[in-house]
């Protein structure tokens, strides 16, 4: 039981890591790295978030939208299949949103750290994207919580490196028209290329 | 020019929502391993950004501020529900391939950047050929990198036989890599690299949108 628990976080933090074999959440990934403590800071607001959500996301998509999954209610015919875009996303809306309230009134320390990336974040494709894929692949309560956390570690690391990597790259001659922007393309697609040798681990 | 030909025209190149407001990368890379895909991508999109920027913009003036983002959510949600479904009527097997993307054009930067930039401030006419311009602005991109890498990765256009491959007693020895998620990379780094030559005022000192998050990220920290 561990060990696919295990074996689960190590396949969503690297062999499919949510930024670099997905490319979900790229708006900020390339945005945000300019410096390794925002990305930090960013990083961790995705950790918390995706943590947070998945998992309630499972709960609700198991509990009433698929087909027959009202059968508890007395209905099971009835198939909400349709609302799950609206209510995903909802649900990222609005415990990002309490998620913040909270931190602002018992975490007031975490909470400037992470600043205005928190109410951004209801906006990050990464984390309805975790949750469309919690929901294509049939996670559990459990798995879609270990899911969860597991690809928000993922895209932290990620957007830490290439911030990393960015800083050091004002100090190199780069051809005019490619600064900044195109040369951030170009360095996540080499590091999307070392990413891949792990895509050959079976677990 | 007239206002409705700069909104419509001006994001194609000038101020494309991919090579200068980073918009949309997401699933500019994640479709374009095949133009069929890519433009079954585009007209959704397309199709989504016109109709929610005409939606925000004609309640644009009676919706509180401190709501609107959720109101948004809420009116592309439901436009991206219904593209989903008509998608899954009358291309199935599209649809089957492109799985998580659909839903993602909700979260796509361009939907709700247009709605927030664009929309709130501007009429509804003018608000939906700024959708339309933006969204054809993506699509070309994202036409230009699947056309290259459909064709040098597996010798195809839309699926009929360009190049020859080696392994169907052809000449070409296809390029695994632009199959791959890095070539994507590589291929808009590339295109940037080249809109950027030849408009040099483009490069830019600072992203567009990254200097909105840093400078109000350092603000809160003093």
């Amino acid at each position: 039981m561990l060990e696919h628990y295990l074996s689960l976080a190590t396949k969503s933090i690297f062999v499919e890591n949510m930024a670099l074999a997905y490319f979900l959440g790229m708006c900020s990934f390339l945005a945000c790295s300019k410096k390794v403590e925002t990305a930090l800071g960013l990083g961790m607001a995705v950790i918390f978030v995706l943590t947070v959500t998945t998992p309630l996301n499972q709960f609700l998509n198991s509990h009433l939208l698929e087909e027959g999954s009202l059968a508890w209610a007395g209905l099971p015919e009835v198939n909400l299949d349709f609302l799950q875009f609206l209510t995903l996303i909802g649900t990222i809306a609005a415990s990002v949103q309490i998620v913040e309230m909270i931190l602002d009134r018992y975490v007031p320390n975490l909470y400037n750290a992470l600043g205005v990336f928190l109410p951004l974040i209801a906006v990050n494709c990464a984390i309805l994207g975790a949750s469309l894929f919690m929901v294509e692949r049939d996670y559990t309560l459990g798995e879609a919580t270990m899911f969860g956390f597991g690809s928000g570690l993922g895209w932290a690391l990620a957007i830490v490196a290439l911030a990393a990597i960015r800083e050091k790259l004002k100090y190199s001659d780069i051809p005019e028209p490619l600064r900044g922007l195109g040369a951030a393309f170009i360095i996540v697609g080499l590091m999307s290329l070392g990413f891949m040798a792990f895509s050959g681990i079976q677990l | 020019m007239s206002k409705e030909r700069e909104a419509l025209l001006d994001p194609l190149v000038n101020n494309n929502p991919i090579g200068l407001q980073v918009l949309g990368i997401c699933s500019a890379l994640a479709v374009t391993t095949k133009v069929e895909t890519a433009l079954v991508m585009g007209a959704a999109v397309t199709a989504v950004t016109a109709l929610s920027n005409v939606s925000v913009s004609s309640i644009r003036n009676y919706v509180p501020p401190s709501i609107r983002i959720i109101v948004q959510l809420t009116i592309i949600a439901s436009l991206v529900i219904i593209t989903d479904q008509v998608l899954k009527a009358f291309v199935y097997d599209v649809s089957k391939q492109l799985t998580v993307f659909v839903g993602l054009i909700i979260t796509n930067c361009i939907v709700m950047g247009r709605a927030e930039a664009f929309a709130m401030q501007n009429p509804p006419k003018l608000s939906f050929i700024d959708g339309v311009g933006n969204a054809l602005g993506y699509s070309l991109v994202l036409m230009i990198v699947a056309v290259l890498r459909e064709l040098f990765g597996s010798g195809k256009l839309y699926g009929i036989t360009i190049l020859n491959p080696v392994n169907e007693g052809g000449w070409y020895e296809p390029n695994g890599l632009m199959l791959l998620a890095p070539a994507a990379f590589f291929l808009i780094g590339g295109f940037i690299w080249v809109v950027r030559s030849y408009k040099p005022e483009q490069v830019e000192e600072d992203f567009s949108v990254g200097a909105l998050f840093e400078s109000g990220h350092e603000v809160h920290l003093r």
